[in-house]
């Protein structure tokens, strides 16, 4: 018996070894921007990698904070990324209604647009919608880029929201039809409250896209009074490049609420980026 | 039967599934759809991105194949293609392969693994622009202590650019595909590894005969998705290097970007952007024929 389960089961040993080393590689730079943070340009210099052995140097973040203009940035940021959670929930969820739970002619040709489109390059319509936007004042604009958002995020969370949807079963639907609820009360009133856990998902990861979204806030928003966190943290390590202290300071104060928001809820973060974002 | 036929009545109105699809629809033609069609009208003028556009045929698209940028770019974003089919895919499915059979530390490593994907472009290219640093960065360190062949300027070299970008972004990306690997390997029928152990089978056997099997619409799924993905490959180059030095680390992407807003050819940039959505149209063609052909993937 003995002889036959050690044959069985496999040493994992090895493989913890090699796992390690692998979060090694996986974390070991996030901890030396950490270690980074906490010293002085003269520190940086002389031990550019290693602990912070000259003490903390915590003024870093305080400066990172004046000279990265984050009291601005990391409102716009803020409003963008709530701005974007909002709309593409409606959106998305209205659409997915329709998709899932309502006949609607060409449903199927809908979704394969929307998925098609997709994965279609920002390249192909950056350009014109650029001088669009231009003309019609919402470059510069915070309400023009989070517009963008909508339109381009709300086709994935449309996707998994209907996936909820379409696993929901009937009855309580038609039960509210026959009470003569209408179809907006169906959505809003039943549908809704019974796939909130694809909302949260679909929430959390376009809030996160819009937060790191790069190449539509560093092509449409170019004031300083209107940057979000990513195109005025570009700026700032261009400017402060030299002294890693502050640049690394500031690159903490903005992975930081991403980074504890997706510890706390990585499981739905997990869900939504693997799941929902390959598998549409 | 009367449940079923009871909701019939109210959905007389044909307009109501249509209102609730209004606002997706009107976003998508007046941001994604109307400039889109807009951008292949302009891919045949010499558009500047204001005043008047004038149709010019096919010059865009002739200048674009003799342009030796252009193809750089294009060879660029082939390279890209076949790093990122290989190594990340490789690591990826390593990690879940070591992974999936340990319960301890399962859910730690897999969150190591995954936390540099939710991390900004900007602030990942920032930490490995300090660490692999000519002067301050870890090739100096290593020289210090016997190893002088990493010590280079790795985004300041033409030929070592576009490699050493691909190193940062691989960096940030091969944990996702660990993740998503391990939830297919973890769907797979637990008795086919009991039977393939029963019969002899070694690590490597495993893999290839029951674990490989197992997840090839997830691994398929991935590799177009790659493809896909790296004809659109953006930020990291252009934080990074901008494209360069002297065009070196040029894609696709970061061309269109420079004729449209640095150059100011907006029709120029349009017939670019009109060959990069060629392309994925392309791996999007295969994946649907592979789908109607009745891979699940």
């Amino acid at each position: 018996m003995i002889k036959r389960r050690s044959r069985r089961v496999r040493s994992v040993v090895p493989n913890y070894v090699v796992l390690s080393l692998l979060v090694v590689f996986s974390l070991g730079p996030l901890l030396v921007l950490l270690f980074n943070s906490l010293k002085s340009p003269g520190e940086v210099g002389r031990n550019p990698l290693g602990l912070p052995r000259e003490g903390l140097v915590w003024r870093n973040y305080i400066e990172a904070w004046q000279q990265g203009n984050y009291a601005v940035t990391i409102r716009n940021s803020l409003v963008v990324s709530l701005a974007t959670i909002g709309g593409v929930c409606l959106i998305a969820g209205l659409a997915a209604f329709a998709l899932a739970k309502l006949d609607l002619p060409g449903a199927d040709a809908l979704t394969m647009y929307f998925l098609v489109g997709s994965s279609l390059p920002v390249q192909l319509f950056l350009v014109p919608l650029y001088f669009v936007w231009a003309r019609l004042h919402l470059v510069d604009n915070l309400l023009g880029v989070i517009i963008i958002y909508w339109a381009v995020y709300s086709p994935f969370a449309t996707f998994l929201l209907r996936s909820y949807m379409v696993s929901l079963p009937t009855d309580f639907e038609d039960a509210a039809r026959v009470d003569g609820a209408s179809e907006w009360q169906v959505f809003s009133r039943i549908i809704v409250p019974l796939t909130w856990p694809g909302f949260l998902t679909a929430g959390l990861v376009v809030g996160l896209w819009a937060w790191n979204e790069f190449l539509f806030a560093v092509t449409f928003l170019h004031r300083p009074e209107v940057m979000t966190v990513t195109t005025s943290y570009y700026n700032f390590a261009g400017r402060y490049g030299r002294d890693w202290g502050l640049t690394s300071a500031a690159a903490i104060i903005m992975i930081l609420p991403v980074v504890a928001l997706f510890l706390v809820l990585q499981r739905r973060f997990i869900e939504g980026l693997t799941e929902g974002g390959l598998k549409t | 039967m009367i449940t079923r036929q009871s909701p019939q009545p109210r959905r007389r109105n044909r307009l109501v599934p249509w209102l609730f699809m209004a606002p997706i629809l009107t976003l998508n033609v007046v941001v994604i759809l109307g400039p889109s069609l807009a951008s292949i009208y302009y891919a045949f003028t010499d558009w500047t991105g204001m005043g008047q556009a004038r149709l010019v045929g096919l010059a865009n698209f002739a200048r674009m194949v003799s342009d030796p940028v252009y193809r750089l770019a294009l060879m660029n974003n082939l390279r890209w293609t076949a790093i990122f089919l290989t190594v990340p895919v490789f690591m990826g499915l390593l990690g879940a392969m070591l992974l999936a059979p340990i319960k301890r530390g399962q859910i730690f490593f897999r969150t190591a693994y995954f936390v540099p994907y939710v991390i900004a472009s900007v602030v990942n290219a920032q930490i490995w622009r300090c660490i692999l640093h000519p002067l301050k960065g870890i090739g100096p360190w290593l020289a210090q202590h016997g190893i002088p062949w990493l010590n280079v300027a790795w985004f300041g070299r033409e030929s070592t650019a576009l490699y050493a970008i691909a190193f940062v972004d691989n960096w940030h990306w091969w944990g996702f595909l660990v993740v998503v690997y391990l939830a297919a390997m973890q769907a797979v029928d637990p008795q086919l590894y009991e039977a393939a152990r029963l019969e002899g089978a070694n690590r490597w056997q495993e893999f290839r005969y029951v674990t490989l099997p197992g997840i090839r619409p997830t691994l398929i799924f991935t590799l177009l998705m790659t493809v896909i993905w790296s004809f659109l490959v953006f930020d990291y180059i252009y934080v990074l290097t901008e494209g360069g030095p002297a065009h070196a680390s040029e894609v696709l992407a970061t061309e269109v970007f420079n004729a449209a807003f640095g150059r100011f050819e907006a029709g120029y940039a349009a017939a670019v952007g009109l060959s990069m959505s060629l392309f994925c149209g392309l791996g999007i063609a295969i994946f649907v024929t592979l789908r109607r052909r009745g891979w699940e993937i």
